[in-house]
């Protein structure tokens, strides 16, 4: 179990460090001149020398694998660089900016599972078939919402005609509750989707067929049987569906003028302020790669057919077993 | 977040395998011959050979019956008609001008004279939108275009090449995956700029990587399939089994998963619009007008959501289409 | 008085299809006395495996039961609601189904599947269903039950997961027992002793069997009546003397002549033609396989030493069990895959190592057809583009000529003309394993590998393919290297037969004399599992152009 630990830590790693490495591409090899497009390009008052100062400051003027090792070394210390906007170290910003995104990113998160878990049990459940089939169309609808639509909406409803939340600012937990259902609804029309698609194919296994033959009940079927074979696969979905939760706070937040992740993200591409979109994807990336490697972690647990090295399976070219003797001839 | 992601999703469970033979000896589920897994089509041959005693519809009827008991796709169908015309024909639909306004008019409810009623400049709101598909739809198409593209090529190169050139082109898919679609769409926009072209660049780069996995995974579907063995095996030239078997095959899904992209795209051009990184005003790409509406959210509620409803029918309909295709028995799956 | 366990009066059964509604099972009537074992034998279509799931009421969604009772033990089947049915399934009848492969909960202890019957009936707690279980599948045969109650399906070979699924039909002590197609997804040998365990056990308690088989000779080892269904009816009943050896029904006559254990030979005599190399020689052929790491490395041996020569024009059977090496033997023979050591040789010339073109030139003298007919034709081509894809890759002829020779080559594999516009969905298997057939032939080959063949067709099928086969051996005389599990097969088919156990061959010589005078004990083994009587009756033994016997 330690090796397979150490190896897929290891291979976190080499992730982590290919995702700083294609953010690098993006951001610094692809443009022709970032300092340039920091600072406003042409339409800026900034004298060509002084651009020439600033890419010596940021280290811009070396060639392109130097500026590459440079920066890597500063991250792997834990330094992003700085923001072109306000000069604060991007590692200050992001830290500042994560607990309340953290906040409306977590709450949805439960709401999603929820609810996306509800309708994909209850849809699979049911006898009746207009049920199921009302509930299964409406992932797709809810796939189809432009969040930033359904959260003015929500604004629209429930803070201007019936004053319930406030619609906007950082203040409370009430001012959590719009944003996180915004929040919510791609991310639990993805879960409804992957598990109802996931426990249809379980309901038809053959197992299925044989638990029914001992006499158990449909609901025993359901719950001890289909349900945990099919939220396996949907387990695998946790990384992009918490990277989706990061990249549509980019939006909410922008809609609801709420302080975190996302808003800083939106005002750093407006302002082209490379350093910080680079550490924001950065976050991004990591978050994904430490979900994913605690699913690896949690995932042998779940299912006995995933072979850690630590339980060996019968070797392959074992013979037949010898079985326990039966009497010669076998006809009546 | 992109329904994409539904479909790629299921990408990290049980891999199709990468060699088609597995010697009995190595897979413990191997059955003594195939009876048993072939029992479900000797039970559809045997339908088949007695045709007479079915019931029998004709094959017209029965289509027609199909597409009369599915009305969604049928809105679906219309509205994307609906959508081509706003897009390459918007004078069809609205001879208005979409930037010129008349100031008295502002702020108008919906009514007789402006479908969608008005905006803060007196501008009708219907004619904006319907000027807007072109704005929308072009960068929604390019997007598509430059995703399926690029990501096919890799995911069909992978996929049949096999062995280094795939582990090499997974991994380097892999940490793409590992970054949020609209957050890389954002780092492409912090360099390219903005404007309605970088916009779908960035959307279309950001979705290659989703749409060479599955193109990939069909490709090794298709290619460890034992006909395409047999074709190898009966002495075609590997080029000709990568062309006559393997491409045809797998290009169904693909052809699926473009009308579901295009939905995608749509959401995420109109997303990045609203945020204001598209065309600049009074351009009225769809995500901006609604952006322009946040203002007068309190008074005039059709400045945004006339515009979302728009979007979210044209997502709708994209997403009912590939269903429809991915269901369609003319499919070989 | 044997109490009667099962009464099935006119039952109809019929399916909803997109092209209207099939009628699968019609006006059947059966019964089940203690005790007893009635044998349902049919091929696909025939109704047996629907009137199986209908004891259990395990229909499919898109099944009706139209009209018709079942009583079972007093209960009636056909219209109990959920909650009695509850009550009835694994308590008073028991389920084996066909693939032991599937019909297990992949992350559940095998145990506590088999402890839960009890658990769910109320019978034992949690710790006494425990102990139960492992007692259940000590009776059942599995070896070490109390280790094997703790482990997983993944985690044990077929037969031994058959045999947990019969340890949860029986653990409960129910009065039927419904088997559907217990063992067709097993190797022959697993297949009698799981047969003969099911017999013991159930001999043992006084529980009625209903066995579902497809292979005549299965029902009349086993049962005590036979019923034969054919189109949804029953076509005939009777027990197994009478059935076997004066069938009324001309379905049951046909049937009878076309199963494999119970006929005589039908292969082409050919004389062995001296001084010519032999089509295909194998000499000490070895074929390593490395083994994943997460199994724990090293190599798999899968092919060891094998060596056999196939003269011209003559057929030559690899007979073998799963993981004996036989279809990676065909592949090498093929060279689909490089040996590790050893030569093969074609037409007397060394390929053990030909790459690249040479390779492709040599496939023109060596053909293969497959085993699955649903899965090695490209469903997206039409049937004269499969049959002319060697005539195209080898330019032989130009194109009016290559349509000439697909014509030729339809009406040489018994097909009709008009089949060369149609895809592979809209024919039957049998006619698509023709289709294979005439495909392989296209480019007059000197061998063609045939790698179980007629495994997944239905008996009749079979037979029909067999003579075809035959039949184009003493028309073009062809080499065929013939690979199958299934002995009774083999012996109409083939002039000499290998023997392969674990990548070894144990024996090989002329069938006649291997299956008169087996000298080694797996080859023996192997015989003695044919299921069907010994000796043919004369009525059955279909002699087909002047066949040896």
């Amino acid at each position: 179990m330690t090796r397979y630990l150490a190896r897929r830590l290891a291979l976190a790693a080499g992730a982590l460090w290919a995702a700083y490495t294609v953010t690098f591409l993006i951001l610094f090899a692809l443009p022709g001149d970032p300092v340039s497009i920091m600072y406003g390009g042409e339409s800026s008052d900034i004298t060509p020398e002084q651009l020439a100062a600033l890419r010596a400051e940021y280290g811009l003027d070396q060639s392109l694998p130097v500026q590459y090792v440079t920066q890597l070394g500063h991250a792997l210390r834990g330094d992003l660089g700085t923001s072109v906007v306000n000069g604060q170290p991007v590692t200050h910003l992001i830290a500042e900016a994560l607990p309340p995104t953290a906040q409306i990113a977590g709450l949805a998160l439960v709401l999603a599972i929820l609810a996306g878990g509800t309708l994909a049990v209850v849809a699979t459940a049911t006898r009746s078939r207009r049920l199921s089939g009302f509930l299964l169309s409406l992932p797709p609808l809810g796939v189809a919402v432009p969040s930033f639509w359904f959260g003015l909406m929500l604004v629209q409803w429930f803070s201007f005609e019936i004053p319930i939340f406030p619609a906007l600012g950082n203040q409370g937990f009430s001012s959590a509750v719009l944003p996180a259902i915004t929040l919510a609804l791609p991310t639990s029309a993805l879960i409804a989707q992957m598990l109802s698609r996931s426990l249809l194919h379980t309901l038809r296994e053959p197992y299925v067929d044989t638990a029914l033959a001992k006499g158990a009940s449909r609901t025993r079927v359901h719950f001890r049987h289909a349900l945990r074979n099919a939220a396996l696969p949907a387990l695998t979905v946790t990384g992009l569906v918490v990277g989706g939760l990061l990249s549509g706070a980019v939006v909410t937040e922008t809609v609801f003028s709420r302080a975190g992740i996302g808003r800083l993200t939106a005002t750093s591409v407006a302002a082209q302020d490379i350093p910080v979109v680079q550490g924001v994807v950065l976050v991004a990336a990591a978050v994904y790669v430490l979900v994913n490697l605690l699913i690896d972690v949690v995932y042998p647990l779940l299912d006995p057919r995933i072979v850690t090295g630590a339980r060996r399976r019968t070797a392959p070219s074992a013979p037949k077993v010898p079985l326990v003797p039966v009497p010669a001839g076998g006809t009546r | 977040m992109s329904s994409l992601d539904a479909l790629t999703a299921g990408e990290r469970g049980p891999q199709p395998p990468t060699e088609a033979f597995v010697p009995t000896a190595l897979d413990p589920n191997t059955r003594a011959d195939q009876f048993a897994a072939t029992s479900a089509d000797r039970f559809a041959d045997a339908v088949l050979e007695h045709e007479d005693g079915l019931t029998h519809r004709g094959p017209w009827r029965t289509r027609l019956e199909d597409l009369v008991r599915r009305p969604g796709l049928i809105l679906a169908l219309v509205w994307s008609l609906v959508i081509v015309v706003a897009a390459f024909a918007p004078s069809l639909l609205a001879s208005g001008d979409p930037l010129a306004g008349v100031p008295a008019d502002k702020l108008q409810p919906p009514s007789s004279a402006h479908w969608f009623g008005t905006d803060q400049l007196g501008r009708d709101l219907y004619t904006r939108v319907v000027h807007g598909t072109h704005l929308t739809l072009q960068a929604a198409l390019t997007a598509v275009l430059v995703g399926l593209v690029v990501g096919a090529l890799v995911g069909l190169v992978a996929g049949f090449v096999g062995g280094v050139v795939d582990d090499v082109a997974m991994r380097v898919v892999d940490v793409l995956l590992s970054i949020p679609a609209l957050l890389l769409s954002l780092a492409l926009i912090t360099v390219l700029g903005f404007g309605t072209i970088n916009v779908a660049i960035a959307v279309g780069l950001a979705n290659v990587a989703s749409v060479s996995r599955i193109m990939r995974s069909e490709v090794l579907r298709v290619r460890t399939s034992v006909f395409v063995e047999a074709s190898h095996a009966g002495g075609s030239r590997w080029w000709t089994t990568l062309g006559r078997h393997v491409l045809p095959n797998a290009i169904g899904p693909v052809v699926v998963l473009a009308a579901l992209e295009l939905g995608a795209a749509v959401l995420a051009v109109s997303s990045l619009s609203f945020l204001g990184y598209g065309e600049p005003p009074p351009a009225p790409e769809w995500g901006a007008l609604v952006a322009g509406g946040r203002d007068y959210l309190r008074t005039s509620w059709w400045l945004t959501t006339l515009p979302g409803l728009t979007i979210v029918a044209t997502v709708l309909a994209a997403g009912r289409i590939s269903r429809a295709l991915d269901g369609d028995p003319g499919s070989n799956r | 008085m044997t109490a009667r366990l099962l009464t099935i009066t006119d039952l109809a059964v019929s399916y909803r299809t997109r092209r209207g509604d099939v009628h699968a099972v019609r006006d059947v009537s059966l019964h089940v006395d203690e005790g007893e074992t009635v044998a349902v034998v049919g091929e696909s279509g025939s109704g047996k495996s629907t009137t199986a799931a209908a004891v259990v009421r395990l229909l499919a969604p898109a099944a009706r039961i139209e009209h018709g009772s079942i009583d079972l033990v007093g209960h009636d089947v056909a219209g109990a609601s959920p909650r009695e049915l509850q009550a009835v399934r694994g308590l008073l009848v028991g389920l084996v189904p066909q693939d032991p492969t599937v019909s297990l909960n992949p992350v559940k202890r095998v145990g506590d599947q088999v402890a839960e019957v009890l658990r769910i009936h109320g019978l034992a707690d949690r710790r006494i269903a425990a102990i139960e279980a492992v007692e259940a599948l000590r009776r059942a045969g599995l070896p070490e039950p109390e280790v094997r109650a703790r482990q997983y399906p993944h985690e044990l070979s077929g037969g031994m997961r058959q045999r947990v699924l019969i340890a949860i039909a029986l653990v409960a002590k129910p009065r039927l027992l419904v088997a559907d197609e217990p063992t067709s997804a097993l190797d022959v040998t697993v297949q009698r002793q799981i047969l003969d365990h099911l017999d013991t056990l159930t001999s043992e308690t006084g529980t009625g069997v209903l066995l579902i088989t497809h292979d005549l000779g299965v029902a009349a080892d086993r049962a005590d009546r036979i019923v034969v269904m054919s189109q949804g009816r029953v076509v005939e009943t009777g027990t197994p003397d009478e059935v076997l050896g004066s069938p009324r029904e001309a379905y049951t006559k046909a049937l009878l002549a076309a199963a494999p254990s119970l006929r005589g030979a039908r292969r082409a005599p050919t004389p062995v033609a001296a001084d010519v190399p032999a089509a295909l020689e194998v000499r000490g052929l070895v074929k390593d396989f490395p083994l994943p790491r997460s199994a724990g490395g090293g190599t798999l041996r899968a092919v060891d030493d094998v060596s056999f020569r196939v003269p011209r024009g003559r057929t030559l059977a690899i007979v073998g069990e799963s993981g004996s090496g036989k279809s990676t033997t065909a592949r090498l023979a093929l060279r689909l895959a490089e040996p590790t050591a050893g030569q093969v040789l074609v037409g007397g010339d060394d390929v053990s190592h030909t790459r690249g073109s040479a390779l492709r030139a040599l496939r023109r003298q060596m053909q293969v057809v497959y085993q699955n007919p649903y899965s090695s034709l490209d469903p997206r081509w039409s049937v004269g583009r499969i049959v002319g894809e060697p005539l195209r890759a080898f330019r032989v002829g130009d194109r009016r000529s290559q349509q000439a020779r697909v014509a030729e080559l339809l009406d040489l594999v018994a097909l009709p003309a008009s089949v060369v516009h149609r895809r592979p969905a809209e024919l039957s298997g049998g006619q698509r394993q023709r289709v294979a057939i005439a495909r392989a032939l296209s480019v007059r080959p000197d061998l063609v590998v045939l790698d179980e063949p007629v495994s997944a067709l239905d008996v009749s099928v079979q037979a029909q393919i067999l003579d075809l086969l035959a039949d184009l051996q003493n028309e073009l005389g062809v080499t065929y290297l013939f690979i199958s599990h299934d002995l009774a097969v083999v012996r109409q088919v083939a002039h000499e037969v290998v023997v392969l156990q674990h990548g070894r061959v144990v024996e090989s010589g002329d069938v006649e004399d291997v299956f008169a005078r087996p000298q080694h004990e797996y080859t023996a083994e192997l015989l003695a599992a044919i299921p069907g009587p010994r000796t043919p009756e004369p009525a059955a033994s279909g002699l087909a152009q002047g066949g040896e016997r």
